[in-house]
């Protein structure tokens, strides 16, 4: 069993939970995630390891309730405990002096980043982070990627804070006014992703995404993961998470991400929650 | 009954069972097992034993249960195979012991899987002073540590067999539940899980720790386990769980499953069941690809998820199919329909991205290859359509790259199997292997047999040193 030692809620429908797991907390490196289970009943979900603390033996998760099982984890409290958590899964992120990088991340996106842009930071690299939400209430960590980046960019797409419109605008701009970017990082959803590789591609930078196929094991046991990377297939949990942007096969991520769609929403949410996905 | 036949096993009827998940084969009852036991000859020198990959001592178990001493006879059994109540269940058995029974010369060799079935149900169900006696062994000192890397046959013997010595074993497992395969890949309707979870009880009765959600090479590396933690010796028994693909086009279609999955969505997270939280798609026209036993578990379990047609697709003919007989028998009569010598070009699928069909050639038999099957060739404009909404793909598994990428000193060959010696021996001091990592895909008993070895191997390594020391 693992514990929660502190919930809090960080915007409409996302909440911030730090767990007991030791062994987890003393191996896991930024760019890794750990697969839990609530309950006996429960289904196997994949969540990136937001944060850790070694000495405390701690792990931290951000999550996005969009279906079940993320609804009935935001339904449990602090004291409570989730029954398995397996990791760290996944390859660590490729952390080192790139030069000037650029992290972005979109949404939920942002928890994914951070751990990153802050090695990234702490390998000695300029940090230009650009963080993205619909409106300004569904923004998170904006203070945490203050604190680890050189420059910061908001972007909404309503405009209620910072640059009205999507992540790739500052990234445009950026590029527009001809400054040297070394890497790209950017974590966030599957249209988000695309797009950053869409506006690097043309300029040849280095980009990566970390992809959320649907999985099951996490361990390359399935092959429900499957990507198609440079036309051939990966297997996200133990290929990547991350992977090369001009490379990913983003329409066929998007595609098999709804292969539960509608068995999910007949399930569980009955179409009256404020998941995105119907 | 005509004593050139096996007495026959109650099952389910097929109209019954293709609706239900509840196992197929009911067992025998002990005035049937004792009429089959007489069946055997009690040959002075049993040919029946040498198909056995442990030497299970077939005849001394079988005059028990003639005799009704049902627990001299597990007590015999369990000298040689710790977990009967699998292996009577899903062990190729015409492969293997009843292979060589020399009844099956003109008739019908004896039952030796069902009467191994009956011993161990008869024992489960009637608490046997076998266990007992195991148990007091493990109360002396403890002669080492060891640790077991993966829950699956190989891994859980190794952990057996060392306990019984006074070793302190742990065993890791990546999952979140022990028994590889036997609990993730083989269904409920052939191995029941609560069986499963009383052999792996009984090994915790006998000291034995298992760690679950543990992903060595991730959450601990090897060196690690000897370096840090205090490990005498490692044993890997990580089985074949990479799947492999086809690399025909529409792979990545959805309603497009690996077995793998299929199978570990239906068995280890029950999504079956009405309530499940877990999804699964339930085709409704089912191709599955691949005649082996993965193949004919998934086509069963399709069918009792509701689909209407399920289909076996193979490259190769009736003679060449790896799966079980019986498993293949139980297929047929449960109305999975066999597309022999027919080999998939291609899957289709619509503008949403769901499967549509499946485009296949038909193919005939050609020169024998290097394993002495004749090779199939291609009929040229023979393709056709199959209507299907979801594809299976059953066509083997290979090693997970996990640990050897983690292991400095471990070798592998091509293929990524690890390298042993008979005895279990890897490259790395201290380091063991056995079972599906080392053979590729194989059975259940091999497992066993390799595990029972190389746990052999441990001891004497670890003694060794000691004395060293
Ligand atoms: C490597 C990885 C890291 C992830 N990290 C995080 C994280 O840190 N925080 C977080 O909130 N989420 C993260 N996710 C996504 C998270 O796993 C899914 O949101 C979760 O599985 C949904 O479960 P559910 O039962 O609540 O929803 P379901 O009822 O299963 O699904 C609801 C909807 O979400 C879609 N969905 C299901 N699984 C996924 C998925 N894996 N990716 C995208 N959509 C999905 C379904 O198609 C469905 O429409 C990550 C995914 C991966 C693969
Ligand atoms: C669907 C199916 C049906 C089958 N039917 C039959 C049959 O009827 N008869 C028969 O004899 N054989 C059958 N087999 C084959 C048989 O099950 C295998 O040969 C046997 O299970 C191999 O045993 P193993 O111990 O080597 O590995 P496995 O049973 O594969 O167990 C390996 C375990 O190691 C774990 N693991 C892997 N990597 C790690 C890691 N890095 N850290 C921790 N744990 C790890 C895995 O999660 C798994 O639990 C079948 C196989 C399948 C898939
Ligand atoms: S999640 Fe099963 S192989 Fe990646």
């Amino acid at each position: 069993m693992y514990k929660i030692l502190e919930k809090k809620q960080l915007s409409d429908g996302v909440h911030q939970y730090k767990i007991e797991a030791d062994l987890i907390a003393n191996k896991c490196q930024p760019g890794q995630f750990v697969i839990i289970r609530l309950d006996e009943e429960g289904e196997r979900i994949p969540l990136t390891i937001a944060d850790f603390d070694r000495d405390a033996g701690t792990i931290t998760l951000i999550v996005q309730q969009v279906g079940n099982t993320t609804k009935r984890m935001a339904e449990m409290l602090q004291g409570d405990s989730i029954l398995d958590v397996a990791g760290p899964l996944g390859n660590p992120s490729d952390i080192k002096f790139y030069g000037t990088v650029v992290c972005i991340g979109g949404g939920i996106g942002v928890a994914p980043v951070y751990p990153i842009a802050r090695a990234l930071k702490q390998a000695g690299n300029y940090v230009v982070s650009i963080i993205g939400a619909r409106n300004a209430d569904l923004l998170i960590m904006e203070q945490e990627m203050t604190d680890i980046s050189d420059e910061l960019y908001v972007t909404t797409d309503d405009g209620s804070k910072g640059v009205k419109g999507i992540v790739t605008v500052p990234l445009h701009n950026m590029i527009g006014s001809k400054r040297e970017i070394n890497y790209v990082m950017a974590i966030g959803p599957v249209v988000m992703m695309r797009g950053v590789a869409e506006v690097t591609r043309p300029y040849n930078i280095h980009t990566v995404v970390s992809l959320n196929p649907i999985m099951v094991d996490g361990t390359g046991m399935c092959g429900g993961c499957r990507v198609k990377i440079a036309n051939e297939n990966k297997f996200a949990c133990v290929d990547g998470p991350e992977f090369d942007a001009h490379k990913v096969d983003f329409e066929g991520l998007m595609i098999r991400q709804r292969m539960y769609q509608d068995q999910e929403r007949g399930q569980q949410c009955g179409g009256n929650c404020k998941c995105q996905n119907h | 009954m005509p004593k050139s036949l096996k007495h026959k096993m109650p099952e389910q009827t097929p109209q019954d069972r293709r609706n239900n998940f509840n196992e197929v084969a009911l067992g025998y009852d002990e005035t049937t097992a004792r009429a089959e036991a007489d069946r055997c000859l009690q040959c002075a020198n049993p040919f029946c034993r040498q198909g056995c990959p442990v030497n299970v001592n077939i005849p001394a178990f079988i005059k028990h249960i003639k005799n009704g001493d049902f627990e001299e006879a597990i007590s015999e059994i369990k000298t040689k195979n710790s977990l009967p109540a699998v292996c009577g269940r899903v062990c190729p058995q015409e492969n293997q012991c009843e292979k060589f029974c020399i009844l099956g010369k003109k008739n019908e060799p004896v039952a030796i899987g069902r009467l191994e079935r009956f011993a161990a149900d008869y024992a489960r169900g009637n608490k046997k002073k076998s266990e007992s006696s195991a148990q007091d062994k493990t109360m002396g000192e403890q002669i080492g540590k060891v640790a077991v890397i993966g829950s699956g046959p190989a891994g859980l013997t190794v952990a057996g067999d060392l306990a019984l010595l006074g070793y302190k074993v742990t065993v890791f497992e990546a999952l979140h539940a022990a028994g590889g395969v036997l609990m993730y890949g083989i269904p409920e309707f052939r191995l029941p899980k609560d069986i499963v979870q009383h052999e792996i009880n009984e090994l915790r009765n006998l000291g034995v720790d298992i760690a679950v959600n543990s992903i060595i090479g991730r959450t601990f590396t090897i060196d690690e386990l000897l370096n840090e933690q205090g490990y005498d010796a490692v044993f890997i028994g990580t089985g074949a769980g990479l799947p492999n693909f086809l690399n025909i086009p529409g792979e990545n279609y959805n309603g497009v499953y690996a077995a793998n999955e299929f199978l570990t969505r239906s068995n280890l997270m029950q999504a079956y069941k009405k309530n499940a939280t877990t999804p699964i798609y339930k085709g409704d026209k089912v191709a599955v690809i691949g005649a082996g036993n993965v193949a004919m578990d998934a086509a069963r379990t399709a069918l009792r998820l509701g689909a209407s047609n399920v289909y076996i697709v193979y490259r190769r003919s009736e003679q060449e199919m790896p799966a079980r007989a019986e498993e293949i028998h139980h297929a047929r009569e449960e109305g999975v329909e066999f597309k022999l010598l027919t080999n998939p070009v291609r899957i289709l699928g619509n503008e949403k991205g769901w499967v549509e069909g499946l485009e296949c050639v038909k193919m005939e038999l050609g020169e024998a290859d290097l394993s002495g099957r004749r090779k199939p060739v291609e009929v040229k404009n023979s393709n056709f359509v199959l209507e299907v909404d979801s594809v299976i793909i059953a066509i083997g598994q290979g090693p997970n790259p996990l640990i050897q990428y983690t292991t400095p000193g471990l070798e592998v060959n091509k293929h990524g199997n690890i390298n042993t010696d008979e005895q279990g021996i890897t490259s790395k001091p201290g380091v063991f292997a056995g079972g599906d990592i080392v053979t590729g895909a194989a059975t259940v008993i091999s497992a066993m047999g390799a595990g029972r070895k190389a746990a052999e191997s441990i001891h004497k390594y670890i003694q060794d040193k000691k004395k060293i020391d």
